[in-house]
């Protein structure tokens, strides 16, 4: 193999907004042993009629070239875009974190969300529950240092990513 | 194809409608078999006769019928079954559609949309299951999609990498009525694969090429897919460069076997000087084939020191598993056209010196032989498989011809002895690798070919596996001749036993056969058998005098492999040319696999 070297890839796909689209996407990822480290998807058009697939994977470059090739095979797929390949991106992702403790761990908890932009959308007198948005590095950071101090329950959106500047998927 | 319809006519009933569309499409015949969910169709098709339906003995075999069908003409191939164990009944055919890139359109039924869902009587999640079994597939639940959905269906089945399409048709949208509309010519929204090539890349291909001293052209099916004007541009690029060809086992047929600039087929059982040629080539040029496991054997010594350019119309083939130098997407018969004018237009001169020494290399190779074997022609003595074969190609030749084949051994044979010099005369299963695939399929190419003769050269195993189709060639009066190569064994089973499992001869051997003379009867047939060398001639020739249905059970040597081998793991240099051969060179040393070999199959 000319290049065993893993890289990872965050790439988008428009598609037909119709029944059994995203089986198909996850099938041949599965059937074929592909990796998925995430994968988001709504409908991105104001009649609904398309969708936009992030899809976050790792492979060597070969695997990731027969990754868009068989994405772009699909009959539903308009459009698939390797954004990691493509120039600058912008990912971002989602968590809602349940931290729950009383006294210091609690105020440490508060003191480290500040320092990380998080916002407090629920509060008892034993948790917090934080949101936090950014790219996937940030996030997984701050769930590290809630770990210890009561961290105890997460839900990540997983990533969307879109391209800077003014070109656009399609 | 576009979503809106132009023009509507209420018809009424959706069955009505879809046969209309059918009809639209130019099809012309259906194989199918009944059940609850279609009733509605199978009504409206009693009820008319431009559409010939074909009952079928097992969903399976319809599905491997419409492929013989669409292999042998050209067109896509149309299946018709029931929901549940229809539609699951068809899922091998349907892969093997897929595997091998054959248009096919299945149509099945789906129990009413209000139940769907609900674990209603034979339902199925048709659409679920065929999902990585189609190249796409459909759910139609709304009366006004139908026609449209049949439309797009066909353009799908048809262009582009072809393959088969799956159409879901709940019972009440087959009974209510529904809009008719006529296909569109617009272009479909997300789905427009290309067909014509990057002129840019046929000037940088024809470059690599015109400067190649060991070139070889490797072609696939790809080239039988895009139709028989692709096999002639092919002859004619040939030609004109004065390159040695070969060809995968679903290219057959698209360059003339018996024309001298042809090596014979490559890989696990391919010739001697094929092989050789691929390994030793400085330039490649694989012209829709994909660099499947069996043609490559050990990836990283495929070939080694070409450049190598692949054509296809999938991008997806390209960098799969071959990394490649020059890639160049489009149809074959595009492709060839825009090369043999880049051939012509580029001024830079071919070596012809070089191309002569590799060719004086060639006839080295090919003088080897590789595909000799000794027949003993005293009386009694056995027969050899490659002899039947050889002797029914000669009995054979003149007239118009069409094989099918089941897989193992035999299908091996067939393609090493038979000499294919047209496409699309040719249908065996290659990717799937399907055994019970050759009757039906047979019965399907006779179907589009009543005048033709039409043979399925099988083993006595996979001959059982659809062997209910006895009863479809005896409704149908469909003279199909099956050419039975009776070793007792799963001979390619026994085959590996032998080589790689030290003899053991596991569950492959076929006991309590049936008397193939007296099953041919029974299902209104001719039965024939030979048993020795003296009657096969008198065998063969009878089978051919017949205007029915016919069985030839062909007793032959229980012990005979299939020679030249490439064993797993091993690569081109390294090939096996019969049971006392040492390997012609490399690191192979003979007789047992390595380990990394063992694990591939």
């Amino acid at each position: 193999m000319p290049d065993s070297a893993l890289r990872s890839a965050t790439i988008s796909v428009l598609v037909e907004n119709e029944s059994g689209v995203l089986a198909r996407v996850i099938g041949l990822f599965s059937g074929r042993g592909y990796n998925i480290d995430s994968l988001t998807v709504a409908p991105v058009e104001r009649d609904r009629s398309k969708s936009r697939i992030t899809i976050v994977t790792t492979g060597t470059e070969m695997v990731i070239e027969q990754i868009k090739a068989q994405l772009d095979r699909l009959v539903p797929v308009y459009r698939v875009l390797d954004l990691t390949r493509e120039g600058p991106h912008l990912a971002r992702e989602l968590a809602l974190i349940k931290v729950v403790g009383t006294g210091n761990a609690r105020q440490e908890a508060l003191r480290l969300a500040d320092a990380f932009r998080a916002r407090v959308i629920d509060a008892s007198t034993e948790s917090f529950i934080f949101e936090l948005t950014g790219a996937t590095d940030k996030l997984d950071a701050f769930l590290d240092l809630m770990r210890p101090i009561g961290l105890a329950e997460v839900s990540r959106t997983g990533v969307a990513a879109i391209a800077r500047g003014k070109t656009t998927i399609e | 194809m576009d979503g809106t319809i132009q023009t509507t006519e209420l018809m009424k009933s959706g069955a009505e409608a879809l046969l209309r569309a059918l009809k639209a499409q130019g099809v012309e015949v259906i194989f199918g078999y009944p059940g609850g969910a279609v009733l509605p169709i199978y009504d409206a098709l009693y009820q008319q006769t431009e559409i010939r339906h074909i009952l079928v003995r097992h969903e399976q075999a319809a599905v491997h019928a419409a492929e013989g069908y669409a292999r042998s003409t050209g067109k896509v191939g149309v299946v018709l079954v029931t929901s549940g164990p229809g539609a699951t009944n068809a899922v091998t055919g349907l892969v093997d559609a897929l595997m091998d890139s054959i248009p096919v359109v299945c149509l099945t039924g789906q129990v009413p949309t209000h139940l769907i869902g609900n674990d209603a009587f034979q339902e199925a999640d048709t659409t679920g299951i065929t999902r990585q079994a189609t190249k796409h597939n459909y759910l139609v639940k709304r009366s006004e999609d139908l026609t449209r959905v049949i439309h797009e269906a066909f353009h799908v089945a048809k262009t582009g990498r072809p393959g088969p399409v799956l159409v879901d048709l709940p019972k009440d949208i087959l009974n209510n009525p529904a809009p008719y509309g006529e296909p569109s010519f617009a272009p479909h929204r997300s789905y427009r694969p290309r067909t014509m090539p990057d002129p840019q890349r046929i000037e940088q291909a024809v470059a690599m090429l015109k400067r190649a001293e060991r070139p070889i052209v490797y072609t696939g099916g790809g080239v039988i897919n895009a139709g028989a004007e692709a096999s002639k541009l092919l002859m004619e690029f040939v030609r004109l460069t004065g390159f040695p060809c070969t060809s995968t086992l679903m290219g057959l047929g698209a360059y003339p076997a018996s024309d001298p600039q042809f090596l014979g087929m490559l890989g696990m059982h391919g010739t001697f000087e094929a092989n050789l040629a691929m390994h030793g080539a400085d330039v490649m040029l694989n012209m829709g084939a994909r660099f499947d496991d069996r043609v490559t054997g050990r990836l990283n010594a495929f070939s080694p020191g070409s450049k190598k350019i692949h054509a296809d119309i999938d991008p997806s083939s390209i960098n799969k598993s071959v990394a490649v130098d020059c890639a160049v997407i489009g149809d074959a018969a595009e492709i060839l056209r825009a090369m043999i004018a880049a051939w012509k237009r580029d001024t830079h001169q071919q070596d012809r010196g070089a191309l002569a020494l590799w060719w004086q290399q060639i006839d080295v190779w090919r003088a080897k032989q590789s595909l000799r074997y000794t027949q003993s022609r005293d009386p009694g003595s056995i027969i050899k498989p490659q002899y039947a074969i050889e002797q029914l190609y000669k009995a054979t030749r003149g007239r118009e011809t069409y094989i099918s084949t089941e897989v193992g051994q035999h299908q091996m044979w067939a393609a090493q002895y038979f000499k294919f010099d047209k496409p699309n005369r040719w249908m065996t299963s290659g990717g799937l690798g399907t055994m019970g695939y050759g009757l039906p399929a047979a019965m399907g190419v006779q179907v589009a070919h009543p005048d033709a003769l039409v043979i399925d050269i099988a083993g006595e195993a996979s001959i059982l596996m659809n062997i209910q189709e006895m009863g479809t060639l005896a409704q149908y009066r469909l003279p199909v001749k099956i050419f039975i190569l009776n070793n007792q064994y799963m001979g390619m089973v026994r085959q590996w036993q032998e080589l790689l499992h030290g003899n053991r001869y596991s569950e492959s051997y076929s006991a309590a056969l049936p008397d193939f003379v007296k099953l041919a009867e029974s299902f209104h047939a001719v039965g024939l058998r030979a048993e020795t060398v003296e009657d096969l001639d008198r065998v063969i020739a009878e089978m051919l005098a017949v205007d029915k249905p016919v069985i030839a059970d062909i007793c032959v040597d229980q012990k005979e492999n299939v020679y030249p081998m490439i064993p797993s793991g091993a690569a081109h240099n390294e090939m096996l040319l019969g049971p006392e051969h040492q390997p012609a060179a490399g690191g192979y040393t003979g007789g047992s696999i390595t380990d990394e070999g063992m694990v591939l199959v």
